[in-house]
């Protein structure tokens, strides 16, 4: 139905696909899986019409076509079905499923009497029942998604492209979403699945394409693929048996009798964490592994008062923090190095020595005027421990390299004084000396007394540099692993473990064996 | 749009996400969204004839409706510009240009002073549409420089302000302005007619429908192939069409082009909209809400007018409380609907 061979995309400086192939037929359910950045976004960009391919060739229907814009591909019934909910809001249900393709009465004038009664007709046949007058947004998110599938089935889809959808979908709402996948299945619909949700996966998919830095590392039917299989695939590993080489260098290094510095207990959002607890002493650096959409970065991010919990609560050094609270937590002591340095992190305009001093002015400043002193102080100093390599403290910030970014980032950071460091993804996007050191740093830091959370992509990072690793799963601890038990091997296998139960997000099962309550 | 139906049909997987309490408080404070003005507006009329003996008369009834008119026909276009999430701070140089421009339009008969006005004052919101939407400037500083610019050849063609055009009072043309039909203005009957026309367009038509949908999510209406440039486009256009038309049914109405009126009036036109119940982020409004809005600020003048005592320029403070009440008010129940 819709196939490409031998397509690369380049961004500068990157390369994002090179030569996939990659086939979705009529009437079957095709994964598409990979880390970040493996190149699923890019692909599915290239089949939308989003972004053009440097090289290659689409095939639509036995014909080669080329989308210039989502709206031509669209128009040849290719249908996407975004991660987050891309309708209008405040239109009413039936206005956004029929929006540019009204039924017109007379004099060009929307007859609403038939729009309405197709778009329950619509809805209904998927099994939602709504009042369609009802603005969106008094739908709940998982129904919001159905309107939105509903649009793009509607308009002769013979493609669904479907990106992550049940990712803020109750277990109910993705049974009925499943339901609607079988139906256009045999409708002979091609679809084209993306999920992290292994299990998922397994439950409604009939092929899989793995993706790995641009590449197809694999490609069949899911059911001739087993689970640690494909977790390997993802990550790029081999499961040999590595069990003693990774051993845990770490362990006996810091005092494991301390009181913990971070304690989060039971953190809960809904949709995205169940019952996450973590725990961290001074000194320790506990890994949160666990694939891209498990949880990771909403459980820093929840720590670090930047996600709002429905329940549970953050103890550091013995005092609870209030959470939710941005200026709470850095108050508490908890420093949160984000995902995405560009967006949520650094002022490429403003210089080294301004982006050092960001986050601590309040406490540098006396009666509103900053004590310039006390931060060429404090900026020469991080600079120097953390061998930040620029020009001059006044260099821009976005004129140094990924990895120095970083470390400006980090001192902004340390600058705090913090007692606890949530890393996150702290050596994506930097070039191998620098990730190097970077690693070193947070060694270093751990050493001085930090607490650190680690989170990572790279096995290899997350196994070498934690003391202990935390496994999330759909966003609920699977398993802990301690002492002996960090290695790769067994990070992936709690990974790939299929559920207990067959609830798709159950609660989560405790710390696993060899772990502490705490 | 038949609503018969008042019993909420709710999504029937996700009861826990809509108890009934919610659904019932969201439709509330949307009717307070939708009706809130219209209620404040009878209230105050009722009060105002109340108290002055002189409010409900012919006389002042008239001449309120006709000064309602022409900045109601402003706030007409203002608010298709506004729905889509924008701003048009240029409508009251044109109104002032479009009343000069057909003043001395006139003599060349009633065609060429509708016309010219129509054609230069559109002609500039299409220039304000197509910077917007295809060099994607914000509509605030496009606007800006255009309502500069506007007044610019505005005193270019009056020799700085010095010359005034007057119209023929026998003319045709005049007529449309100072005449009557059942004892009514024709400003008001025109505007009426434009009100009608303007809420079938917004409501029943497909240009509506993409004028909410890129005031309510731009990416979304481009994902859902909504012609998102054409219908912003469009929105500038119609706003100095309607800003230049308003602008020449004045001159007719004063028989002359008057260099000074308009200024402040795109503020005025702004307030009325959102007083209408018309969100300032977007995506919501009402045609008919606009026209309650200007009546409203209308009556407010004319009620302080009437207490002789006070200055007149409390006119200006009571209006720009009212606005900030409303505003206030909306940010509220936008906040309570979402926490809901």
């Amino acid at each position: 139905m819709l196939s490409v061979t031998g397509l690369s995309k380049t961004f500068p400086g990157v390369k994002a696909l090179s030569s996939v192939d990659f086939t979705a037929r009529a009437g079957e359910v095709h994964a598409l899986i990979g880390e970040n950045g493996a190149g699923k976004s890019t692909l599915i960009k290239v089949l939308t019409g989003v972004y053009q391919a440097d090289e290659g060739e689409v095939t639509y229907d036995g014909a080669p076509v080329r989308f210039a814009t989502p709206l031509q591909a669209q128009h040849a019934g290719i249908s996407t079905i975004y991660q987050e909910v891309n309708l209008v809001p405040l239109m009413s249900v039936a206005r956004n499923l029929f929006l540019g393709r009204e039924p017109r009465g007379r004099l060009g004038l929307i007859d609403f009497r038939r729009m309405h009664r197709q778009a329950d007709e619509a809805l209904r046949d998927l099994g939602l029942r709504v009042d369609v007058r009802r603005p969106l947004r008094e739908l709940g998110v998982g129904a919001q998604q159905m309107v939105a599938l509903a649009r793009a089935v509607s308009v002769d889809a013979r493609v669904v492209v479907m990106d992550e959808p049940t990712s803020s979908l109750e277990p109910r709402e993705v049974r009925t979403l499943f339901g609607v996948i079988r139906m256009l299945r045999e409708r002979g619909i091609a679809v084209i699945y993306v999920s992290h949700r292994l299990d998922e996966l397994y439950e409604i998919c009939d092929a899989v394409t793995v993706l790995r830095d641009g590449k197809v590392v694999h490609t069949g039917r899911i059911a001739e693929l087993d689970r640690l299989r494909l977790v390997a695939l993802m990550l790029g590993r081999e499961i040999a048996d590595v069990r003693q080489e990774g051993l845990t260098k770490f362990a006996g290094s810091h005092d494991t009798e301390a009181e913990p510095v971070l304690e989060a207990h039971k953190l809960t959002i809904r949709h995205q964490l169940h019952d996450v607890s973590v725990s961290v002493r001074p000194g320790e650096v506990v890994g949160l592994g666990g694939l891209l959409g498990s949880g990771r970065t909403e459980t820093a991010k929840a720590i670090a008062g930047a996600l709002p919990t429905d329940s549970g609560h953050v103890v550091v050094a013995g005092v609870r923090v209030r959470t939710g609270s941005t200026p709470a937590a850095i108050r508490a002591g908890i420093s949160l190095l984000p995902e995405d340095r560009k967006a949520e992190g650094i002022v490429p305009g403003l210089s080294v020595r301004e982006n050092i001093a960001l986050a601590a002015l309040p406490g540098l400043s006396r009666f509103g005027l900053v004590d310039e002193a006390r931060i060429d102080r404090i900026v020469d100093t991080f600079m120097k421990r953390l061998r930040i390599k620029a020009a001059s403290p006044h260099q821009k910030v976005g004129e140094l390299s990924g990895g120095n970014q970083q470390k400006v980032l980090l001192a902004r950071w340390l600058a705090m004084q913090p007692k606890v460091l949530l890393l996150d993804e702290p050596t994506r996007g930097i070039d191998v000396g620098a990730k190097a050191e970077v690693q070193k740093l947070i060694d270093e830091l751990a050493d001085d007394g930090l607490g650190v959370l680690l989170i990572s992509s790279d096995p290899e990072e997350l196994i070498e540099g934690s003391d202990r690793v935390i496994v999330l799963k759909d966003g609920a601890v699977v398993e802990e692993l301690t002492g002996e038990a960090v290695t790769e091997d067994r990070l992936m296998r709690a990974i790939a473990t299929a559920p207990a139960a067959s609830a798709v997000a159950a609660t989560g099962t405790g710390t696993g064996p060899g772990g502490h309550d705490d | 749009m038949t609503t018969d139906v008042d019993t909420p049909v709710r999504a029937k997987n996700t009861p826990e996400e809509e108890p009934s309490g919610a659904g019932r408080s969201e439709r509330l404070s949307a009717l307070a969204q939708q009706h809130g003005a219209l209620v404040t507006l009878i209230v105050a009329m009722i009060a105002a004839s109340l108290s002055f003996d002189t409010f409900l008369t012919g006389d002042n009834l008239e001449n309120m409706a006709l000064s309602s008119a022409f900045l109601a026909v402003v706030a007409l276009g203002m608010t298709f510009v506004i729905v889509t999430g924008g701003i048009d701070l240029s409508v009251g140089s044109l109104f002032a240009l479009g009343g000069v421009l057909a003043a001395w339009a006139s003599r060349y008969g009633t065609v060429v002073a509708l016309l010219l006005p129509l054609a230069v004052c559109g002609l500039i919101g299409l220039v304000n549409g197509l910077l917007i939407a295809r060099s994607r400037l914000a509509p605030f500083i496009v606007t800006l420089a255009s309502m500069l610019g506007a007044r610019g050849i505005l005193l270019s063609v009056t020799d700085e302000g010095s010359k005034t055009y007057l119209v023929d009072k026998e003319s045709f043309f005049a007529k449309l302005g100072q005449g009557a039909l059942l004892g009514v203005g024709v400003p008001v009957w025109i505007t009426v007619a434009l009100f009608v026309l303007g809420a079938v367009v917004l409501r029943r038509t497909r240009f509506g429908q993409y004028v909410y949908a890129v005031g309510g999510n731009e990416d979304a209406a481009a994902l859902m192939g909504a012609p998102v440039a054409r219908t912003k486009i469009s929105v500038y256009t119609l706003s100095g069409l309607c800003a230049g038309l308003a602008g020449a049914l004045n001159a007719a109405w004063l028989a002359s082009g008057v260099t000074i009126l308009g200024s402040g009036m795109e503020l005025e036109a702004i307030s009325a909209v959102v007083i209408g119940g018309t969100l300032l982020t977007g995506g919501f409004g009402f045609i008919s809400g606009s026209l309650v809005g200007v009546l409203l600020l209308k009556v407010i003048q004319n009620v302080i007018n009437q207490i002789g005592s006070l200055d007149s320029a409390y006119q200006q403070v009571v209006s720009g409380a009212f606005l900030a009440v409303v505003v206030i008010a909306q940010t509220w129940l936008g906040r309570r609907r979402r926490v809901l």
